[in-house]
């Protein structure tokens, strides 16, 4: 496994990420359309349906803002490299912005100035996990900018619990309105702390659409909260419809007593992911989309 | 829903007809123009100096495009909306001072926007958000580009594009605002949404 073929696969799956999405998303925006009673929310539906399909056939960015480049990456301690991966990632965003292309988005907040690359200080960003094992799992989570701006941090009181919680979901998505291009997709963290939290609630935008929480209580809790954001009636892009969010995601870190932290995460329609699994020897299989 | 076809310099009766809910399609010359460039454009009003290109009768797009540099002139690669209402403190100066017809963006915008159209004779129309290959597709070409000091999402693009849309009027130069009844009907359902989330 050489630096290089490293690079290559990293730059594939950012280009994966930002010109296709994966089947779950489609779907469920294909299904969406079926039900959609709202004529308006209906011909963005469409818009979306047949931008995704042109974006597909021309590979090319779906949506002009094509993020800020973050990685998740559960890596095995004995995979090759490892120490070399934030300098490798760097090159793949660099080459990516080029290639693919992609907006080059970094701006220096304090002195203003946009390098071009995509890269800068802490950017990328790399979520790491360290286990057992020689492989490396990569997903390329290029995060808009407009869904961003409408995450949240509300630390409750556990006397709010989790009622609190979900009138704080509720009124967040309803503040947000148009702003995060919804359709959404709503990832929920509670616990742990205020970083924690949010670490949570962005890491939940990953899971596929449609995927339960695996502890029943909590799936129930997804599906309830995610038939309340539908009935607000903010629609496909804020104009009126049934379809606000596809999917609400939750997931959980214990506690403090005194606290009950919760984050919410908001991602747009184009909910772009791109996974692959390298081995140690270098066989790729990539995990969220058919590559020929 | 009616749909109208506009083509640029647009004509001030052209818009005033138009309603909220109507879908309009734009041919001929559309500016992008996001917040830095708002900015500047009113600074060099204020100092009596004209912008690079005319811009009355024309659409103005809240968009930060990916484009290419070829041998040639650019290429326009993905060019979606961004959210219109970072440009709420500068839109109404921005439509009093250079006459343009059509605001192009996601998300909607405020009443001091409403009132200025209302005023001058110009409407909202939204363009579905990250729907950014649809719209390169309209564009037949970039015509020029001012501005790149401030960046490639930040500059002025200017392009001739040809049935640039679907876009929904949003606002109409009536003052009536789509998001602005949206937001009420949801304020309505608000207390059915936190019933059926059990609070």
């Amino acid at each position: 496994m050489r630096a290089s073929e490293l690079e290559d696969v990293f730059v594939t799956l950012l280009r994966l990420a930002v010109t296709d999405l994966p089947q779950d998303v489609v779907n469920s925006l294909e299904q969406a359309l079926k039900l959609e009673s709202n004529s308006t929310a209906q011909s963005q539906l469409e818009a979306i349906i047949e931008n995704i399909k042109l974006a597909r056939q021309r590979s090319i960015p779906m949506c002009q803002d094509t993020g800020i480049q973050i990685f998740y990456l559960t890596v095995g301690s004995k995979f090759p490299l490892i120490s070399e991966i934030p300098q490798i990632l760097e090159n793949a965003v660099r080459k990516g912005t080029q290639e693919i292309p992609l907006r080059p988005n970094t701006v220096n907040p304090l002195f203003h100035k946009n390098p071009g690359d995509n890269t800068g200080r802490y950017i990328p960003w790399i979520n790491w996990k360290i286990v057992k094992g020689n492989d490396l799992q990569i997903t390329a989570f290029p995060k808009g900018g407009g869904s961003e701006n409408v995450c949240q941090l509300r630390m409750l009181t556990p006397g709010q619990g989790l009622k609190g919680m979900k009138q704080f979901v509720i009124d967040a998505v309803i503040e947000t309105g148009a702003k995060a291009c919804p359709p959404i997709i709503i990832g929920i963290g509670i616990g742990g702390g205020a970083d924690i939290c949010m670490k949570l609630a962005k890491e939940q935008l990953l899971r596929p659409v449609g995927q339960r929480h695996p502890d029943q209580r909590i799936a129930d809790m997804e599906e309830e909260l995610l038939e309340a954001i539908n009935k607000t009636g903010i629609g496909p892009m804020g104009l009126g419809g049934d379809t606000t969010s596809l999917d609400v995601h939750i997931d959980f870190a214990m506690r403090h007593p005194a606290s009950f932290p919760v984050g919410l995460a908001v991602q747009c329609w184009a909910a772009r992911r791109a996974s692959a699994t390298i081995t140690s020897e270098g066989r790729v299989e990539f995990t969220s989309h058919r590559v020929e | 829903m009616p749909i109208y076809e506009l083509t640029t310099p647009i004509a001030e009766d052209d818009v005033r007809k138009l309603r909220v809910n109507d879908l309009i399609y734009i041919t001929g010359t559309i500016f992008t123009a996001r917040d830095e460039a708002h900015e500047r454009a009113l600074e060099w009003f204020k100092a009596n100096k004209p912008l690079p290109i005319d811009p009355t009768g024309l659409a103005v797009f809240h968009c930060g495009p990916i484009v290419r540099q070829m041998k040639e002139g650019w290429e326009m690669i993905a060019a979606g909306p961004t959210t219109s209402t970072r440009m709420e403190m500068f839109e109404d100066k921005f439509i009093e001072a250079f006459q343009v017809r059509v605001i192009i963006g996601k998300g909607g915008m405020g009443s001091k926007t409403a009132t200025a159209m209302k005023k001058v004779g110009a409407v909202y129309g939204a363009f579905t958000g990250g729907a950014a290959v649809l719209a390169a597709k309209a564009v037949r070409r970039i015509t020029d580009v001012a501005w790149l000091d401030l960046g490639m999402p930040e500059a002025l693009w200017i392009m001739e594009v040809e049935r640039f849309g679907p876009l929904i009027v949003a606002i109409d130069a009536t003052g009536e605002n789509l998001f602005e009844r949206v937001q009420t009907s949801v304020e309505k359902n608000r207390e059915k949404a936190y019933k059926l989330a059990g609070i």
